[in-house]
């Protein structure tokens, strides 16, 4: 499992975009470490910047709009400040990334086997009939069927589970150390779901690669994570093991994010459970703590910007950004007998 | 593939039938009075007229006149009752000068027009953008009689740096066929750069946002690649479709100004001429063949894109 030096250290990274409202601030600060074999889960709502960290990561926000701060060192490359041409070499070879919509992730014109091959060449001098033997071992390899006839089809010939198996043997062909893994299973359905972060799983397994797994979904992250760090507008707001997250969790947003999702294994609400509010403006993001207009535990120090440091009692690496006392949260964040957000109005 | 292939070929060819029995009714039914008269020219005698009702069958009923009709024109037996030639030969006689002008403008505005529409698409709101942008628009509004007859007299009659009209075949004296051409090749591409050059520039800004350009480059592809293999020839696709459909279009009436201008004596000078003297077989054949050319084009068209695009084959 994890161990060993973080391949991937990335501290207080900021990302900015000039818009016409005004400069939104997309990510915030925000610092996590990766080690080898590793899968840390990146959750949060729409817009809380979890997919721009990943998508900087690879320099592909990279625009004249964004503006970036702070750090993220890759072995010996600090990714932020590095060429283009350095990036490009990293990019595919040692960090690989999979999207969220294997829909239009692949070029509808292009053969999937080709698209394979095209990434396996990118980075080294190999002959065109080993990349399409080597193209068609990962496609079976992820599983599909009659890889060597599979690889001629067109993206459309795929169903999306399919697709997005694609992806991943695109994305692992040139056995990267990092895997970033944008939303891998919104797109689809829930039994292919399952399969595919199988699949991701497999991978920090055997080949021991490090895994970003962005998603919304806290349910996803349960099973396949190490660890989680939950992002809300452009911060990290908590941050620690699955365990930690799930049974000790410190932040108000965590307590709503996890009082939200369905379980089988309890009686069915009458409704589902919500956190009220909408996520604030990037580009005018409330005074102090962010979450504060949505939360209805605010009082008055919340007015300031709580810093991301352990509260709780359960470990060190257990961090949060929220200053209600560590004894009064249990008692907070019991909502009918489970972890949740009251729905009792907001107070600040 | 064949399925597609042949279904394309079967609906081309009802299509032409169907684009026939039109180019009949409108030259010979709709208009009102005698078919025969209308023929005969601007100084029809009764015995040329009689004889020519005879021969086109206009006292029979209709189905006839159809098919003797189409029999004239494509087994060549149709004349000119002005100049007395066989209109067939007249304008097999054409078919290169046109074949000429119409090849040469068509790949001079495409590569242009790609090398503008990328560029400006590269540079979207920056000063070479907002340039060519400018230019194109020049481009569009200029009439290819006006800028043709610029071209001619400036360029050819004044400072005589090219021919002043007129055409040489390719097989006497290449260098004269191609220097002949030149201007009027600029002429008829001139129109077409501009819109080509502007479509393609929105289609590669398009396609720049798509996702999968997005993957391209999470692979690690270097910029030259993803916009080659992936931007451009996905942004493509539409303007081919577009080249074959004007191409046709061209070849098909389109250069009917851009020959008459530079007196290039092609199938559509030919058409123009015979317009103008009231010569009702020669446009009668001409608008057939025509038509006949844009319909195949269009069927090689939408193969082509089947094979471009390998999303239209299932359907």
């Amino acid at each position: 499992m994890s161990g060993g030096e973080p391949i991937l250290d990335v501290r207080n990274l900021r990302v900015s975009f000039s818009t016409e409202e005004g400069d939104v601030q997309a990510v915030d600060g925000v610092s996590f470490q990766l080690r080898p074999g590793e899968v840390l889960a990146v959750v949060g709502e729409s817009g809380s910047g979890k997919s721009v960290t990943a998508m900087t990561l690879m320099g592909l926000t990279r625009s004249p709009n964004a503006r970036f701060e702070g750090t993220a060192q890759f072995r010996d490359t600090e990714l932020v400040n590095a060429t283009d041409d350095e990036l490009r070499q990293i990019r595919g070879a040692q960090i690989a990334m999979i999207f969220q919509d294997p829909m239009t992730s692949l070029n509808p014109v292009q053969r999937v086997g080709d698209q394979i091959m095209e990434q396996i060449t990118a980075h080294g001098e190999i002959p065109e009939a080993q990349a399409r033997t080597q193209a068609v071992e990962m496609l079976d390899r992820v599983g599909i069927p009659r890889a060597a006839e599979r690889a001629r089809s067109y993206p459309h010939e795929f169903s999306g589970g399919m697709r997005q198996r694609a992806m991943i043997a695109m994305a692992v062909s040139c056995e990267p150390d990092v895997l970033i893994a944008d939303e891998p299973t919104t797109a689809l359905d829930v039994t292919i779901q399952a399969q595919i972060l199988q699949q991701i799983a497999q991978l920090r397994e055997d080949a021991g690669v490090g895994v970003i797994l962005v998603t919304h979904d806290l349910g996803v992250v349960a099973d396949v994570a190490d660890r989680i760090a939950v992002m809300y507008a452009g911060q990290i707001v908590e941050r620690g093991t699955v365990d930690e997250i799930f049974y000790d969790p410190q932040h108000p947003y965590t307590w709503g994010l996890l009082g939200s999702i369905t379980r089988v294994d309890r009686d069915r609400p009458g409704r589902l459970p919500a956190i009220g509010g909408v996520p604030p403006s990037l580009a005018n993001p409330p005074e102090g703590c962010r979450f504060r207009p949505r939360c209805p535990h605010a009082f008055e120090p919340c007015t300031q910007v709580p810093d991301l440091e352990q509260r709780g009692a359960s470990g060190s690496g257990h961090v949060d950004r929220c200053f209600l006392s560590a004894q009064d949260k249990p008692r907070l964040r019991e909502v009918d007998g489970q972890v949740g957000l009251t729905t009792g109005s907001p107070s600040a | 593939m064949t399925r597609f292939v042949t279904r394309r070929l079967v609906q081309m060819v009802v299509v032409m039938f169907a684009v026939s029995v039109l180019t009949f009714l409108i030259f010979n039914v709709i208009p009102n009075g005698d078919p025969a008269v209308r023929m005969a020219g601007k100084v029809p005698t009764e015995t040329n007229i009689e004889a020519i009702r005879q021969e086109w069958g206009f006292d029979e009923n209709i189905f006839v006149q159809y098919g003797t009709t189409m029999k004239k024109v494509f087994t060549g037996d149709l004349r000119s009752y002005f100049t007395q030639l066989d209109v067939d030969e007249e304008i097999v006689k054409g078919i290169p000068r046109t074949f000429s002008l119409a090849i040469g403008a068509a790949l001079l505005w495409m590569a242009v027009a790609v090398a503008f529409g990328l560029y400006s698409a590269m540079r979207a709101g920056r000063f070479a953008d907002r340039f060519l942008t400018i230019t194109a628009l020049v481009g569009i509004s200029m009439p290819v009689f006006w800028i043709g007859a610029l071209m001619n007299y400036y360029l050819g009659f004044k400072l005589g740096w090219f021919p002043n009209g007129g055409y040489v075949e390719f097989t006497t004296d290449p260098v004269g066929w191609f220097t002949h051409l030149i201007l009027p090749w600029t002429a008829l591409a001139i129109l077409f750069i501009g819109f080509y050059s502007r479509v393609l520039r929105s289609n590669v800004l398009d396609t720049l946002n798509e996702d999968y350009v997005r993957t391209a480059r999470a692979k690690g592809l270097s910029e030259r690649q993803v916009m080659v293999r992936h931007v451009l020839r996905n942004s493509l696709i539409p303007i081919v479709s577009l080249w074959g459909l004007d191409f046709g279009a061209v070849l098909g009436g389109g250069a009917i100004l851009t020959e008459s201008v530079f007196d290039l004596q092609g199938v559509g000078q030919y058409a123009a001429d015979s317009i103008g003297q009231l010569d009702v077989p020669p446009v009668l054949a001409v608008t057939l063949f025509g038509a006949f050319f844009i319909v195949a084009l269009n069927t090689v068209v939408d193969i082509v894109y089947g094979f471009l695009d390998p999303r239209i084959r299932v359907q």
